[in-house]
């Protein structure tokens, strides 16, 4: 899978959407969840904004300071006789996944959720290499074994299907035949889990953060999967996005309080495991060979321009959770693995503005991303930037609303074309009223009174009733 | 005190009410209203599309017509905010940016203006009646005009209020977002309006007409019994 997902064009897709009442049920109940779960998480701390400041502080230096970081920790992770590969491209990491994979001559791969691996599609390339790849999140598990359905979030990535849909993929696909109890549900999974993971020759994991100081990185779960993943195959592959790391540990401290209380509302998640190189010595586990994948695939062109600050995102999906637009389209609208206010400024700076050009769009500018973001990225502001761009540079908008604004733009700017405008407003809109109402609009105005009426333009503007009483003609 | 009036063009063209009952209300606090006829419109339609530069003369022209003004007050969050946003608009312009951030610093929002310049917490005023609020997300999360609008009207004589429900969510208005993800926002408004219903209160309260233009406006298309009133105009009732 890549970062583009399904076929269907933007319309289709949110038509598809708006019409699954399945998956908006699941939507609006989790989002309303996770939004209250979050707000307490956060209240509770006292002093949240200071915590965002703080976050947005880090994030913003290491995004100053990546090549020095990068450096440090690859230094680190090598003097621990771990492997490091620097790939500019999904190509490269790809190739390099592949060669270690041919070189242990692996056949069966256990992974723990990666947003990355999904980016550079690393599941097709390892599975037309022959190999058994086993996703361990449960989430992940679910979507896999479902025909490869796509994420629709990036931190509960099946949040579109509801425990009866589950129960009956795994019925269809297991052949399943118990309730649709989640704790049912998991249970059968971790059942055949648990031998994927002692039979596996290799691990591969994502990156919540590195640490360049000490070469370790770290992995944020509930579902305790990726301990597995990293303690039992005699190789681990971790791949990160080169935007995610931190200095020191205090660092990482801080962030991952804003991660677990913005993206699950907990104060701390059930694990969080610092992994540094390889086994050693005296180690009871652990993989024998490690190798850090580091992807840069697009990130270092974001790096240094206008939209630096969406490489500050921890991936805490709060902006998703509280998108009202993702909440009645769902994920997949957004035809990138990337969805939600983050998918939609991401998405066209990956993937390019041909596949992704609607995305800034989707959006009211309602600002519910930006006041959430944990890290402070202003997330309206860089949809509202894409708009620019795309209006302006790549030309991409529609002639019809080009000539519509330029014709604002005529008449906002005088006053005496818009007073004329305003005045015979009223007369130009008479056919179409009714009553004081616009019902059939025409023009750009059928798409609003399609679904809601239209004032009829008022025959006294308050200007000129303003004007009547400064002469003392008060009323 | 000399209050310079920013009456929005929507108000201007479709809502003239609200704009009469604005200068009426902020008179019978002691203000004197002025209203330079050269204003027209803020730009923010043009600007939020993504035509910064068709909508920078639009700026330009209002900066001027209210460079002399002492406070600008306007009966919209949204359209006072695209005030406070010229000077980043204008960001490193050596002319207009200096010009802007006058304008900025003394825009206000009817609301805010009443409760926060004026010192007023209670108009006088009496509505009878069973009211909710519609807290437009412009004016709370960027202007962060939060706590205002209901401070003055629960200090309203006869008016009880009740708390909408999913307040902080989107109405789904959003400029051309209403007509150019018309389908998109058909969902939205619909739950707006089924958590008004929920409220049981026979009037809707906004204090942006753009957002009551949607709201209302479907309110009306599915014949729901509840009237939609702009804060202005409940103020100024007696």
């Amino acid at each position: 899978m890549a970062m583009k997902i399904g076929a269907d064009q933007f319309k289709e897709r949110v038509d598809k959407g708006i019409h699954d009442s399945f998956m908006r049920g699941a939507v609006a109940g989790a989002q309303d969840g996770m939004s209250t779960k979050r707000r307490n998480a956060t209240e509770e701390l006292g002093n949240w904004e200071d915590w965002r400041s703080h976050g947005e502080e880090i994030r913003q230096h290491v995004l100053e300071n990546l090549d020095y970081y990068l450096e440090q920790l690859s230094e680190n992770v090598a003097k621990r006789g771990g492997h490091v590969f620097f790939a500019q491209t999904k190509e490269e990491a790809n190739e390099y996944i592949r060669g270690v994979v041919q070189k242990k001559n692996a056949k069966k791969i256990v992974k723990s959720k990666s947003m990355v691996t999904e980016e550079i599609s690393l599941n097709t390339v390892l599975e037309q290499e022959g190999c058994e790849v086993i996703e361990t999140d449960l989430g992940e598990f679910i979507l896999q074994i479902d025909d490869h359905d796509p994420p629709s979030h990036i931190v509960v990535p099946a949040l579109h299907k509801n425990k009866e849909q589950i129960r009956d993929v795994f019925a269809e696909k297991l052949g399943y035949e118990k309730t649709s109890k989640p704790e049912e549900l998991a249970w059968h999974a971790r059942e055949m889990l648990r031998k994927e993971y002692l039979s596996a020759d290799i691990g591969i994991t994502g990156c919540n953060f590195a640490v360049a100081e000490t070469g370790s990185f770290s992995l944020v779960t509930n579902e305790g999967n990726a301990d597995l993943v990293t303690a039992l195959p005699k190789t681990q592959i971790t791949v990160m996005g080169m935007e995610r790391l931190v200095p020191t540990f205090e660092e990482m401290e801080v962030l991952v309080s804003l991660l677990t209380r913005s993206a699950v509302g907990q104060k701390l998640t059930s694990y969080i495991t610092v992994l540094t190189g390889p086994r050693e010595e005296l180690d009871v586990d652990g993989p024998e060979e490690f190798h850090l994948v580091i992807i840069d695939n697009g990130r270092s062109n974001i790096l240094g321009g206008e939209f630096q600050s969406v490489l500050q995102c921890i991936r805490c999906a709060a902006c998703i959770n509280v998108c009202p637009v993702y909440r009645h389209v769902g994920g997949h609208s957004y035809g990138s693995i990337y969805s939600g206010p983050i998918g939609a400024v991401l998405s066209p700076l990956l993937g390019g503005y041909d596949e992704y050009k609607e995305l800034p769009y989707a959006s009211t500018l309602c600002g519910a991303c930006t006041e959430v973001c944990p890290v402070k990225i202003p997330l309206h502001n860089l949809l509202h930037k894409h708009r620019e761009i795309i209006v302006e540079k790549e030309g991409k908008a529609p002639i019809s609303e080009k000539l519509a604004m330029k014709a604002f733009g005529l008449g906002a700017a005088s006053p005496t074309l818009y007073k004329i405008g305003s005045k015979i407003a009223p007369a130009a809109m008479n056919p179409f009223t009714v009553g004081d109402k616009i019902s059939k609009g025409p023009g750009p105005l059928k798409a609003w009174t399609d679904i809601r009426e239209f004032p009829a333009p008022n025959k006294e503007r308050f200007r000129d009733w303003f004007k009547n009483r400064e002469k003392g003609d008060k009323k | 005190m000399k209050v310079t009036l920013f009456s929005t063009c929507l108000v201007d063209m479709f809502q003239s009410n609200v704009g009469k009952s604005s200068v009426e209300l902020l008179e019978r606090l002691g203000c004197e209203i002025e209203f330079p006829e050269s204003q027209v419109c803020c730009g923010q339609p043009a600007y939020n599309s993504g035509y910064v530069k068709d909508s920078k003369e639009a700026m330009k022209r209002m900066i001027n017509t209210f460079s002399d003004a002492e406070y600008v007050v306007s009966p919209s969050g949204s359209c006072a905010y695209m005030f406070r946003e010229y000077p980043h608009i204008f960001k490193g312009d050596p002319i207009w940016e200096p010009k802007a951030k006058q304008l900025a610093e003394k825009t206000f929002e009817l609301t805010q203006f009443i409760v926060d310049v004026l010192k007023v917490e209670d108009v006088g005023a009496r509505f009878e009646g069973s009211v909710t609020y519609h807290t437009s997300c412009h004016m709370t999360r960027l202007l962060g005009v939060k706590e205002a609008p209901t401070i003055l009207l629960k200090n309203v004589k006869g008016l009880t209020f009740t708390e909408l429900p999913g307040k902080e969510q989107c109405c789904g208005f959003g400029g051309t977002f209403s007509v150019k993800m018309a389908q998109i926002s058909e969902q939205m408004v619909d739950e707006k309006v089924l958590h008004v219903e929920e409220t049981e209160a026979e009037y809707l309260i906004g204090a942006d007409a753009a957002c009551l233009m949607n709201i209302g406006g479907r309110i009306e298309r599915r014949g729901k019994p509840i009237k939609v009133m702009h804060i202005a105009e409940v103020l100024n009732s007696l």
